[in-house]
């Protein structure tokens, strides 16, 4: 089967592919030698995943083709794709997850109209595989009750069963923790070692450089660079990704803090089972300033923004804010908390921020739809709506600046423009805003910090939520740290370096270190 | 009492027989992520081909093939609305159901002239009982020959072949290849297709092996157990089936169970006709008759847990785009 005349596990020689308007891959070459890590690195919409899909036979390219060890292969679907021995872990696993481990890898090669023999064979075969490659698993688990890492594992024995030659991963650390990340690259290895070629798809810089033999860099479609890695390193290959210097930290001068505009004082909130998950949470917001809160994912960061803000009323403590004391007995709505200049970015902008099916223009006014400039008597001033859409679009550089298109089919920075915009623009005294650059390119993140900064130049208080310790760092005038619902340390941002809060995150900070008793 | 109680039995399983017939047809449609509430559609219609058949050719077998193939033209019409086109499967449902209900009336008037109905049936154009063997001899044992004879023997095939359909659906659905891939394909129909299967090629043959065991639920109601074909003789039973179906949670064997519950709810019904109970006055029919669906009701408020259908059930299949 295998051709020893080439080098390369597989070639792709002048893919294109548009979508309506969008071309979402170029004339695009790569060449994959034998037995190696291979990254694909790019920006969010840069075309990897098309290009994966294609390779995979879920598209068809419009133009050019695909070389499996030196042979042209013609891959319509998937089925093709498993014949010419490429296997893909995609970013969102492909897994029923009421079914076992054993079905789900035999599942569309089954072996047989009946399952028995099928079933008895995969058995031993996977107890083979998963010595060879150091993928332990116990077969007979429901899939739903594994852990992230371990269905990702099902994934790769799904492919390996199917005689997997190629295989393809599609952001597979998105959902990892960290040590399931490293096992997974060590799983990763012992496959390199048994001949097995991966195409590692990815936007974390990181692992590229840790973990891949070589890199080819996408960007708006096209490929633009192949670099061995070892001759690579992680300033080279942003730019080529960005496609202009990047700068990794925030230009800004020092915080002039004004006022206190915003004070809690021992907030706690119960959710419905009675957990405690904000535990006397303290804190003073003024003017000229950005507060960040660092810690975990989980640690209470959400429930802080969801109580400031007014989403859920708190269980004690109480809040002061424009003249008004708020606390349990005298709760303020989310609207009522709008009404009064607090403004908020929520973590999640697919859940909170907008309503995808919406239009931008409308997705542009959420919140604020009550408000006599967009309402007549009856109806809603929808020209009004959108001339202001347009403007905000030129003023924040939303691409495509196109009020009608639906908020879903916006990039996800583009989306995060929409409502960062939308809250400050109502100029209001506080900012809330819950990891502004989740799922953004790099080049709107610049961007969006720099807009963080200007509003504080302006006087605004700014409260920044954020797991991204980078830009904790870089934009924060002061941090707090939560750890489990409390507030576990303070400290100037000048004084702030990774390790310090990361200690701090996992609350390991002692009081020797830290140089006074808390 | 004991007597009582056979005939009782003996009742419950002729009722039972369509629902449990059109429950397995709607745990294949489900199972696949095909909500199908036009059973009841599938079953009127196959009533009617299968009485007007019957009559016109004097074979219930006839008539039988010809309510199964009616009944598979409506599946795959709703396969046809719901798979390839991507409709909303409860709409093509609805306008199935609605559209039978008229059409059979309209083309029985047209064809037989008998306002509505079909020819009476009579001899081979009905499913005749059959005496299961011994079941003479066995008579007169106690207790286990009342069974026998009484209950066992005596049906007509079609009831032998529900309660035959349950185990093979059991083992059609959790040890072929069809099986699996029909549950896979009503849980999460990507991982069908980055496997390399079609997920409509699935969904259809589930869909006509649907509108076949509709089809003999069909058939039975008018050649086998009555004499022809009434306007709205299916009176609910898609309904009914597809509440055994939840209630059933989607599996067979208890989705058979909760038919007989059903079908024994009914056989009360009929026996508790005029029934007095002292101090409040006779029991209205309605009330018994209205048990089956206050039981799914109540049972799946609470007694028997979270009835979970597949997880794709009712979505339309559309590849992602990247």
């Amino acid at each position: 089967m295998t051709n020893t005349t080439t080098p390369y596990a597989i070639e792709l020689r002048d893919i294109s592919k548009r979508f309506g308007a969008v071309q979402a891959n170029k004339d695009i070459c790569l060449q994959v030698p034998k037995g190696t890590i291979h990254g694909i690195i790019g920006e969010n919409g840069a075309g990897k995943s098309t290009l994966m899909s294609i390779i995979y036979g879920f598209y068809e390219a419009d133009s050019g083709h695909i070389e499996v060890d030196g042979e042209i292969v013609n891959i319509r679907n998937s089925q093709e794709a498993i014949k010419a021995g490429i296997g893909m872990v995609h970013q969102h696993f492909m897994l029923v997850e009421n079914f076992t481990v054993l079905e789900n890898v035999i599942l569309g090669a089954e072996g047989g109209a009946v399952l028995r023999k099928g079933i008895h064979d995969a058995r031993t075969e996977l107890t083979r595989l998963a010595k060879e490659y150091s993928l332990d698993i116990d077969v007979d688990m429901v899939v739903e009750d594994l852990p992230v890492g371990l269905q990702q594992r099902v994934e790769i024995l799904k492919a390996l069963y199917r005689g997997a030659r190629i295989l393809i991963l599609d952001e597979p650390t998105g959902v990892l923790t960290p040590q399931e990340a490293d096992h997974l690259f060590r799983i990763l290895y012992s496959l390199k070692e048994q001949g097995v070629t991966v195409l590692l798809i990815t936007h974390k810089l990181r692992e590229i450089l840790a973990s891949t033999d070589n890199v080819s860099v996408m960007r708006q479609g096209e490929m633009v660079a192949h670099r061995e890695t070892a001759q690579t390193n992680k300033e080279e290959l942003a730019e080529l990704m960005v496609g202009k210097k990047v700068r990794l930290t925030v230009n800004k001068g020092d915080a002039t803090p004004g006022d206190t505009l915003l004070s809690a004082k021992n907030v706690s909130q119960f959710d419905a089972q009675g957990v405690k998950r904000l535990k006397n949470v303290s804190l003073e917001l003024r003017s000229g300033e950005i507060l960040g809160i660092a810690g975990v994912s989980g640690n209470g960061q959400s429930e802080l923004l969801n109580v400031l803000s007014g989403i859920t009323e708190m269980s004690e403590g109480e809040i002061h804010f424009a003249g008004a004391t708020i606390n349990a007995n005298s709760p303020k709505n989310a609207s009522q908390m709008r009404d009064m200049k607090m403004a908020h970015v929520p973590e999640d902008r697919h859940k909170m921020g907008l309503v995808t099916g919406f239009e931008a223009y409308e997705a542009a006014v959420l919140g604020y739809h009550n408000s006599d400039v967009y309402n007549g008597k009856v109806f809603m001033h929808r020209k009004v709506m959108v001339d202001e859409c347009k403007d905000r679009m030129a003023a924040w550089d939303v691409r495509p600046p196109n009020p009608h298109l639906k908020t879903a089919n916006f990039s996800g920075g583009n989306q995060q423009k929409i409502v960062i915009a939308r809250e400050v623009e109502q100029n209001p005294d506080v900012l809330l805003i819950g990891q502004p650059t989740r799922g953004v390119d790099i080049g709107a993140i610049e961007n969006i910090h720099e807009q963080i900064v200007s509003l504080r130049d302006t006087g605004k208080a700014i409260l920044l939520v954020s797991v991204e310790l980078d830009e904790i760092m870089a934009l924060s005038d002061r941090i707090l740290v939560m750890f489990d619902g409390a507030v576990v340390g303070e400290l100037d941002a000048k004084d702030a370096n990774e390790r310090v809060l990361g200690l701090m995150m996992a609350n390991a900070y002692s009081d020797d270190e830290q140089g006074e008793s808390a | 009492m004991y007597d009582t109680l056979i005939q009782m039995l003996d009742a419950t399983m002729r009722v039972s027989t369509p629902l449990i017939l059109a429950a397995l047809a709607g745990l294949y449609s489900e199972r696949a992520g095909i909500v199908d509430i036009s059973l009841e559609g599938k079953i009127l219609g196959s009533a009617f081909a299968a009485a007007a058949a019957s009559a016109v050719f004097g074979s219930a077998w006839v008539g039988l093939i010809f309510g199964i193939m009616a009944s598979v033209m409506l599946a795959l019409i709703h396969g046809f609305a719901c798979i390839t086109h991507r409709g909303d499967h409860i709409v093509s449902g609805v306008a199935i159901n609605t559209i039978v209900a008229g059409m059979t009336v309209t083309l029985g008037l047209h064809w037989f002239n008998l306002g509505g109905q079909t020819p009476a049936l009579t001899g081979n154009e009905r499913f005749l009982d059959i005496t299961l063997p011994f079941a003479h001899a066995m008579q007169n044992v106690p207790v286990i020959g009342q069974i026998y004879t009484h209950l066992l023997s005596g049906h007509n095939i079609l009831v032998y072949l529900a309660f035959f359909m349950v185990p093979v659906t059991y083992w059609v659905i959790y040890k072929t290849r069809f099986g699996l891939r029909l549950r896979a394909v009503g849980e999460n129909p990507q991982a069908v297709d980055t496997a390399g299967i079609s997920v409509t090629w699935i969904r259809y043959r589930a869909v006509i092996v649907c509108g076949i065991l509709c089809g003999v639920a069909g058939a039975y109601l008018s050649t086998a157990h009555n004499a022809g074909f009434l306007k709205d003789m299916s009176a609910g039973k898609g309904y009914m089936a597809l509440a055994a179906l939840i209630f059933g949670k989607w599996r067979p064997v208890p989705v058979m169970f909760a038919c007989l519950l059903f079908g024994f709810l009914d056989a009360v019904a009929v026996r508790l006709q005029g029934f007095v109970i002292p101090g409040l006055g006779e029991v209205p029919v309605q009330a018994i008759e209205s048990l089956p669906y206050v039981l799914t009701v109540l049972l799946l408020a609470g007694f028997i847990g979270k009835a979970i259908g597949p997880k794709a059930v009712g979505r339309p299949y559309v590849k992602e785009r990247a």
